[in-house]
């Protein structure tokens, strides 16, 4: 099966340089000057930056609104008279790419934004395993990049021009099983997972482990792969197993399935997630049934701290819509990119990546992000819950 | 009990949308031998345009409950759109290279289905973001087994898919075109030295196709009621499990692709219920193997000598 998908997906890839190529060939070719050996600005005074993500594709909102967080930075950046990197005045200029959300066309975008494109620093992507595709590609060219919401710990493993601005899933997995066994005292918990995603695999690996710890029983594990549309099979057995909640950590759109089906097989118990439930569309396509529900994310909109209230008003303004995680996660990552170019030595990968990798209690509207040996971020987790159709803050949970 | 009932049920739910979808796959093989590759892609398209239609006619009534006949009409008006979109993609896409080799006629179907895919996730299509369809039947349970609900929606789909299949049936085996469709499947050029309008009856094949992919795609989204963009793998697999279910039953042989189609949703839900649910992709997959080995022609499939 995967081989067939996979030669679609090879097909739509080539399908996909073919429009590219033909796209290409009517831009008009990159300014002369400043360019050459240096990766630094192709024009004098600016900078490019690149970002890949899924602007299309099953997780488009994670990509779009990954995207709309950057811009904003750079709108911001710019309006105040752009970045200063050693004496020098550089506005900003920021290239997307699309990886459609698939692993494999990471690595001809990225290699795209480095060597076309020229960029300094590359964000993105907000799915590992994508990301996991993306990272060896920067880290081989020497070129900083910063994920803004990758959170399996491998992919800042990949080498050390690889940075995120998130907190990764071991914490994440754990913060969900202490909030279950804590707050919702749930004693039994079932577990369904895509078992196609690295992503989701580590989160349940991790939750079990400390609910486990925390005293809990896992009573029953169910899997499924991305592209599954029907739950019934697995949400039987879950059923017949009458966990106190079921613990899904997938993306969105499947969730959005799970909690139809299970509402229809007459399963009332709370559903619990990751950061991959973080859509606007899950609450509108799922309605009543994700109502009661719960996910850890890394930021709640209508947490009263200032950075937050004024991040929406101005995203608002710009986008139109409430921003979510990874619209906060894109917009923190970028600031903190043109943050470390002011303490950079220079442009140059090794100067740029020593000046990211120093950031420390930086403010960001996702909390203070300091980053560690690991080039992992740490900070607190956001449980939120779903009440009356809106997503509210309902607990915080405090790394180690 | 309750759960071999509810695998049951759901076997037999999704295996009729298996076998709907099927059908297209197996007919359009049957009469120019190859595999129309859009076909799922058509589907896909009657999914979001009964989405579409389902917006615009509670817009214009204002329901609060859906009255009985909006699921009907908005499943007449998708199976209409898409037999003609389906005519459209025969008469501009593959007629004109009737004749040519075959492997000319794969790769055309992949671009339609390539095109059709990236032009869903348009803006001014469909758009990339998962859609969610107003409710058009009214989900009331009609009686209740254990813990197994039986539910009206369940009820009109299963019985919409067996009710087009009948359909079907009649017209494949009963009426004028249907025979010319068995005579051009049997030998295109006898057919047409016997008086057999070939095109026409090629046209209708895919507008009936298209049309049953439509009703596919309708009853699909009333399950599910998620619509997932174009592009989407869940769209992938549900293709390639009804084409699976059209190899299975043997491919040509329209019997074969409602039985196949039923054994291949039967054999998933028992195998995730009952054995892994990990494996639900391998346990279809597996049985595709398994009948390929050991009855290449598919169940109901006659073994063909291949001249050369």
């Amino acid at each position: 099966m995967t081989g067939t998908i996979r030669l679609w997906s090879a097909i739509s890839v080539f399908g996909a340089m073919a429009l590219l190529g033909a796209c290409e060939k009517k831009s008009p070719a990159p300014a002369p000057g400043g360019g050459g050996g240096t990766p630094a600005a192709s024009t004098p005074g600016e900078i490019t930056i690149g970002h890949y993500g899924s602007l299309t594709g099953a997780q488009a909102t994670f990509g779009k609104s990954t995207d709309n967080g950057i811009k904003l930075a750079v709108k911001e950046v710019n309006a105040a008279g752009g970045v200063t990197v050693a004496g020098k005045k550089y506005t900003v200029r920021l290239v997307s790419e699309d990886t459609e959300g698939k692993p494999e066309k990471a690595g001809t975008v990225v290699t795209k934004l480095i060597t076309k494109d020229k960029v300094v620093c590359v964000l993105g992507e907000v799915a590992s395993s994508v990301s996991l595709q993306g990272a060896p590609v920067c880290q081989e060219y020497g070129v900083p990049m910063i994920t803004p919401s990758s959170t399996n710990p491998d992919v800042t493993k990949v080498g050390d021009m690889i940075f995120r601005v998130c907190f990764i899933d071991p914490f994440q997995g754990e913060a969900c099983a202490k909030f279950a066994r804590g707050e919702l005292k749930a004693a039994k918990v079932a577990v369904l997972f895509d078992q196609a995603s690295a992503y989701s695999v580590g989160l349940k690996d991790e939750f079990n482990k400390a609910f486990k710890a925390a005293g809990g029983e896992i009573v029953s594990e169910q899997a499924y792969t991305q592209g599954a549309s029907d739950f019934n099979a697995q949400l039987t057995r879950i059923r017949e197993s009458s966990p106190d909640a079921i613990f899904i950590p997938g993306y969105y759109s499947d969730v959005t399935n799970i909690a139809l089906q299970s509402r229809k097989l007459g399963m009332k118990m709370p559903l619990l997630g990751g950061d991959g439930w973080d859509s606007e569309e899950l609450g509108k396509n799922a309605g009543e049934s994700i109502e009661g529900c719960f996910y850890s994310n890394h930021y709640a909109p209508d947490q009263p701290t200032e950075e937050i209230r004024a991040f929406v008003s101005t995203y608002k303004a710009d986008f139109g819509g409430v921003p979510d995680g990874l619209a906060a996660l894109g917009y923190d990552g970028a600031r903190l990119l043109f943050e470390a170019m002011g303490r950079a030595k220079s442009l140059s990968g090794t100067d740029l990546r020593d000046a990211i990798g120093q950031a420390r209690g930086f403010k960001g509207v996702t909390g203070a992000i300091t980053l560690n040996d690991h080039r992992d971020a740490v900070k607190n987790v956001v449980m939120v819950e779903r009440r009356g159709g809106q997503w509210v803050f309902r607990a915080s949970i405090e790394p180690k | 009990m309750d759960q071999l009932l509810q695998t049951l049920k759901d076997g037999i739910a999704i295996g009729s949308l298996y076998a709907l979808i099927a059908l297209g796959y197996t007919m359009v093989y049957g009469i120019l031998k190859f595999i129309n590759f859009a076909h799922s892609d058509v589907v896909v398209l009657g999914a979001w345009l009964s989405l579409l239609f389902a917006r615009k006619l509670e817009a214009v009534t204002g329901w609060g409950a859906p009255p009985w006949w909006a699921g009907a009409l908005v499943l007449i008006l998708a199976m209409a759109a898409c037999a003609l979109a389906g005519f459209c993609i025969e008469r501009l896409a593959y007629k004109p290279i009737r004749g040519a080799p075959r492997l000319n006629v794969l790769i055309t179907a992949i671009g339609v289905s390539l095109f059709l895919q990236n032009m869903g996730q348009q803006e001014w299509m469909f758009g990339t973001r998962p859609a969610n369809i107003p409710a058009l039947v009214n989900d009331a349970t009609l009686f209740t087994v254990g813990r197994v609900n039986f539910t009206l929606l369940d009820a009109a789909g299963v019985g919409t898919a067996l009710a087009l299949m009948v359909g079907l049936e009649w017209l494949v085996f009963h009426t004028k075109i249907g025979r010319g469709m068995r005579a051009v499947s049997h030998s295109t050029a006898t057919a047409s030295l016997m008086g057999v309008p070939v095109n026409r009856v090629i046209s209708t094949t895919f507008v009936i196709g298209s049309a049953l992919a439509a009703a596919g795609g309708f009853l699909w989204a009333l399950k599910y009621s998620q619509i997932k963009q174009t592009a989407d793998t869940s769209w992938t697999l549900l293709g390639l499990k009804a084409f699976v279910a059209a190899v299975v039953g043997g491919i040509g042989n329209v019997r074969g692709a409602m039985l196949g189609g039923l054994a291949i949703g039967m054999l998933e839900m028992f195998g995730a219920a009952y054995l892994w649910s990990s494996m639900t992709d391998v346990y279809v997959f597996g049985l595709l193997i398994a009948v390929l080995l050991l009855r290449p022609g598919g169940i109901l499939g006659k073994a063909v000598v291949e001249k050369v």
